[in-house]
């Protein structure tokens, strides 16, 4: 069991601002996101698209300004659950809150901050009927062990940096054999990337079908081949041991709407008159996934919002103490040592 | 889901068709805030008031996206003008599915 004072779920800008917070007032963190790495929407799909709005910063990249996150609250010591999604939420009756995610690891604490954003990310998956029926016997929508696919036949899905990168890193005798399909002619991945597949297709390492999507699924216990629709030409089957359709994540709300908070709009209705708290006391949500009368989902309304949160939270987890507020330009950065 | 929506766009504050559809809570996500990052803003385009011309960054968008069709256009790179005036169109089935409300 993970012990902590706040729990927060979702390691995206705001979740990773309000350690620092926290921090100032002594308060640990932990926190969990589905996700491998720490950053949410700004690590996942702008990484590189400079964001004008962060106060004292004209222009930054958001990748960039996940890096600066990481490197203001290092003096807290977060501790992090990555690549996991948080599944459910219990109170105690001693008021503590225990999050499990759905790989089964247990965190415990008396507040919980969810700052998910918008939901947790989850890979897009083709519009194909049995699809379902096949996952994780032959498909797999991430890549989590690659010796998974050590000696096997793959065919790769999609047009993106995960399709070319994958496809790069199996074709080159890791796997038997490689096929990488794509709808059109032009891949949006890295030029560079889209280079050395083609050399690999050109010297017989990696096969490229382009103008083609998978259409069908067929196998009995496991995956076995693919219908393959190519536009002005025959549909074609080609037998596999593995399809991997990498066409990128997209947020859902998911199993935040069924821990009994009140949702509005896909969103978390907190008071915002107050400190953001939920119907549920004891939880909290900052930054996108909440919601109020004129709410605006921003970085900064989310830094702001784990500020307040924080003054909260510690009069829940110390309501004897009392707390006066202390400028940083007073205090300095007093980090944990081993907490 | 089938429903007709008439829409007032403003020609003057520098919104495109998805910030319109979401300013009317339609169940458009535009998840990337619009660009081009996502194709959670998908429409059909139904009449001749918007070129079917996408840019790179477009297609390469539609060309993972799902319930692609030759008049689908992401809203977020049809800017509004006065142009648009009577447009028509259809939000993509894989859009509205998303959405849970």
């Amino acid at each position: 069991m993970i012990k902590t004072d706040i729990i927060i779920i979702g390691a995206g800008p705001v979740g990773l601002f309000t350690v620092f917070e926290a921090g100032l007032l002594k308060l640990k963190c932990h926190l969990i996101d589905a996700l491998p790495i720490t950053g949410g929407q700004c690590a996942e799909i702008y990484p590189k698209k400079p964001i004008y709005d962060i106060p004292g910063y004209p222009e930054i990249l958001a990748g960039d300004l996940v890096d600066n996150l990481m490197n203001q609250i290092k003096p807290f010591n977060p501790g992090f659950t990555l690549g996991e999604t948080a599944l459910n939420i219990e109170k105690l009756a001693n008021d503590q809150f225990i999050v499990t995610t759905k790989e089964g690891t247990q965190h415990q604490a008396p507040v919980v901050a969810i700052a998910g954003g918008l939901g947790v990310f989850i890979p897009r998956k083709p519009p194909i009927q049995n699809i379902s029926s096949f996952e994780n016997k032959g498909i797999n929508y991430i890549v989590k062990d690659p010796d998974l696919f050590k000696d096997k036949r793959i065919v790769i899905s999609g047009g993106g940096d995960s399709a070319l990168d994958w496809a790069l890193y199996f074709a080159n005798g890791f796997c038997s054999e490689v096929t990488l399909i794509h709808r059109s002619q032009q891949f949006r991945a890295h030029p560079d990337s889209v280079q050395r597949a083609m050399d690999l297709a050109n010297n017989g390492k990696l096969k490229i079908i382009l103008d083609s999507e998978v259409l069908e699924l067929e196998g009995e216990d496991h995956l076995e081949s693919l219908t393959i629709k190519t536009k002005n030409a025959d549909n074609s089957i080609i037998s596999t041991d593995y399809w991997l359709p990498l066409f990128g994540l997209t947020p859902k709300l998911g199993p935040i709407a069924n821990w009994g908070l009140e949702i509005e709009k896909n969103a978390i209705v907190v008071d915002n008159s107050k400190d953001y708290s939920t119907n549920i006391e004891g939880i909290y949500a900052i930054g996108d996934v909440n919601t109020y009368p004129g709410k605006l989902k921003l970085i900064l309304c989310g830094f702001h919002e784990g500020t307040i949160m924080v003054q909260s939270a510690f009069k829940r987890i110390y309501p004897n103490k009392n707390h006066v507020l202390k400028y940083t330009t007073v205090t300095g950065i007093v980090g944990f040592e081993n907490k | 889901m089938g429903n007709e929506h008439e829409l007032d766009a403003p020609t003057d504050m520098n919104m495109n068709l998805m910030e319109v559809c979401k300013s009317y809570d339609l169940p458009v996500d535009g998840t990337c805030g619009g660009m081009a990052m996502c194709a959670s803003c998908q429409v059909y385009i139904e009449t001749d008031h918007v070129s079917l011309e996408k840019s790179n960054d477009e297609q390469a968008m539609l060309d993972e996206a799902w319930h692609v069709q030759d008049n689908s256009r992401l809203g977020c790179q049809i800017p509004i003008t006065s142009k648009l005036n009577g447009l028509k169109l259809k939000i993509a089935p894989e859009v509205v599915e998303d959405n849970e409300w």
